[in-house]
């Protein structure tokens, strides 16, 4: 891990929705230490600043890749990256999601729009060697179908169940219209051996991490990657402390016994 | 609670088995109109197969959809109570198999048998609970983006 950003070169880029894009790159000289699915790199678009952004894909499983939406003006910089653009990386930073501890369970993913980002290579990892785990489910919901990302990829996983739902259709739209929560009845998964991972914006974490949880689930089960405003990633400045966590180390992803208590604790 | 109280699983089984001597299996082809908001509801479905848009009728425009529901879940719960017009619409959207119920039939059954009425208010009363569950989560607007980053504008 370095505290001084190390240059990428981006390879590939795609976009994933109206406002999202992909940028798959490679170190331009020494690369740092392997991600593993769920940790972050702190972003750099040279000249404007960094942001945190979680792996959207690892090396093992497609090269490295960060998934960004133009919101701001770091963001919009690496949104508009191009093919050969250098950008800079700390890291690798943060929890992962810890797929391993999920050996023997039914394992159930749920993305909110392109919270769908941080869990892909959780999903390609389990995709690409299924048997330790029980079956896989993936769930995605988004506000509009404009919001929904990696659509192709999405239909091709091999799972027991794939739901795609959104909130406010389109005239073209002919799937499923509701709350991503609504899934879950489709799913299959026996609720005292499952894993759920969970990801996205956070009143849909809250729903779907409390849902699953009615159903049975742990709550230590309930695997959910929290977003706060990391800013150096080594737990010193305190920009992304909720409670008792330092989220940069001890986060983002967390148990939901963990987030639960700190997400309910008004003006935290 | 907010799983869906699916028929197989929200009633006792001597008056799910009641129910279902009354049940008529129907079929019915994609595209297929089921009911439209502010009509009669004299009638109530369990989908087997298939899927089924709930909409509502917006003046000079394409009625948008409210709600898509699926296998195990109930059609229509205005047959319930007086008036008993249709909130909204309904069509397949997919080739649908269902259990039709005739409503009439099924609130005489209720009047008679308090145990089965009971059973079967509980039932629709926790469908609908569910249903207005999820309306406010949607209404919270689920994927605001508040703590996703978008807020800190970066």
């Amino acid at each position: 891990m370095t505290a001084v950003p190390v240059p990428y070169r981006v390879v590939a880029r795609w976009t994933e929705s109206p406002d999202t894009a992909t940028l798959r790159i490679e170190p331009v000289r020494e690369p740092l230490a392997p991600f593993v699915p769920g940790q972050f790199a702190m972003v750099w678009a040279f000249g404007r600043g960094e942001i945190p952004l979680s792996v959207s894909a690892i090396p093992t499983t497609g090269g490295l890749a960060h998934t960004v939406r133009s919101v701001g003006a770091v963001s919009e910089g690496l949104y508009a990256a191009k093919v050969g653009d250098v950008i800079g990386l700390r890291g690798p930073y943060g929890t992962g999601w810890e797929l391993e501890k999920a050996v023997g369970q039914d394992l159930v993913v749920v993305a909110g729009g392109i919270g769908l980002a941080p869990l892909r290579p959780l999903i390609r990892d389990t995709v690409a060697d299924p048997k330790p785990y029980g079956r896989l489910n993936v769930l995605v919901g988004a506000r509009t179908p404009a919001d929904l990302m990696a659509k192709v990829e999405t239909r091709q996983w091999p799972t027991a169940y794939t739901g795609v739902i959104v909130d406010r259709p389109d005239a073209n739209w002919v799937g499923q219209i509701g709350v991503v929560t609504k899934l879950l009845d489709r799913a299959h998964f026996e609720p005292h051996r499952t894993t759920a991972f969970i990801c996205g914006p956070e009143p849909m974490i809250r729903a779907a991490a409390r849902d699953l949880v009615h159903r049975g689930v742990a709550p230590s089960s309930v695997r959910v990657s929290l977003e706060r405003n990391m800013r150096c990633g080594t737990g010193h400045c305190g920009h992304c402390q909720l409670g008792p966590l330092l989220l940069c180390q001890e986060g983002p992803v967390v148990g939901w016994d963990q987030a639960e208590p700190v997400l309910h604790t008004r003006e935290l | 609670m907010t799983t869906v109280s699916t028929m197989l699983n929200a009633l006792p089984a001597e008056h799910r088995q009641r129910l279902l001597r009354i049940a008529r299996e129907v079929a019915f082809p994609a595209g297929t109109r089921l009911f439209e908001e502010g009509g009669h509801a004299d009638r109530f479905w369990i989908i087997r197969t298939g899927s089924v848009a709930l909409d509502t009728h917006v003046p000079g425009r394409r009625s948008p959809v409210i709600e898509t529901l699926g296998h195990g879940e109930l059609v229509g719960w205005s047959w319930m109570f007086s008036p008993y017009v249709w909130q909204f619409g309904a069509g397949t959207q997919t080739p649908v198999r269902a259990y039709e119920f005739d409503a009439t039939a099924v609130r005489s059954m209720c009047n008679d048998d308090t145990a089965l009425g009971m059973a079967v208010s509980q039932w629709v009363g926790r469908v609908l609970a569910h249903r207005l569950h999820a309306a406010r989560t949607r209404l919270l607007d689920l994927y605001a983006p508040y703590g996703s980053g978008s807020g800190m504008r970066r």
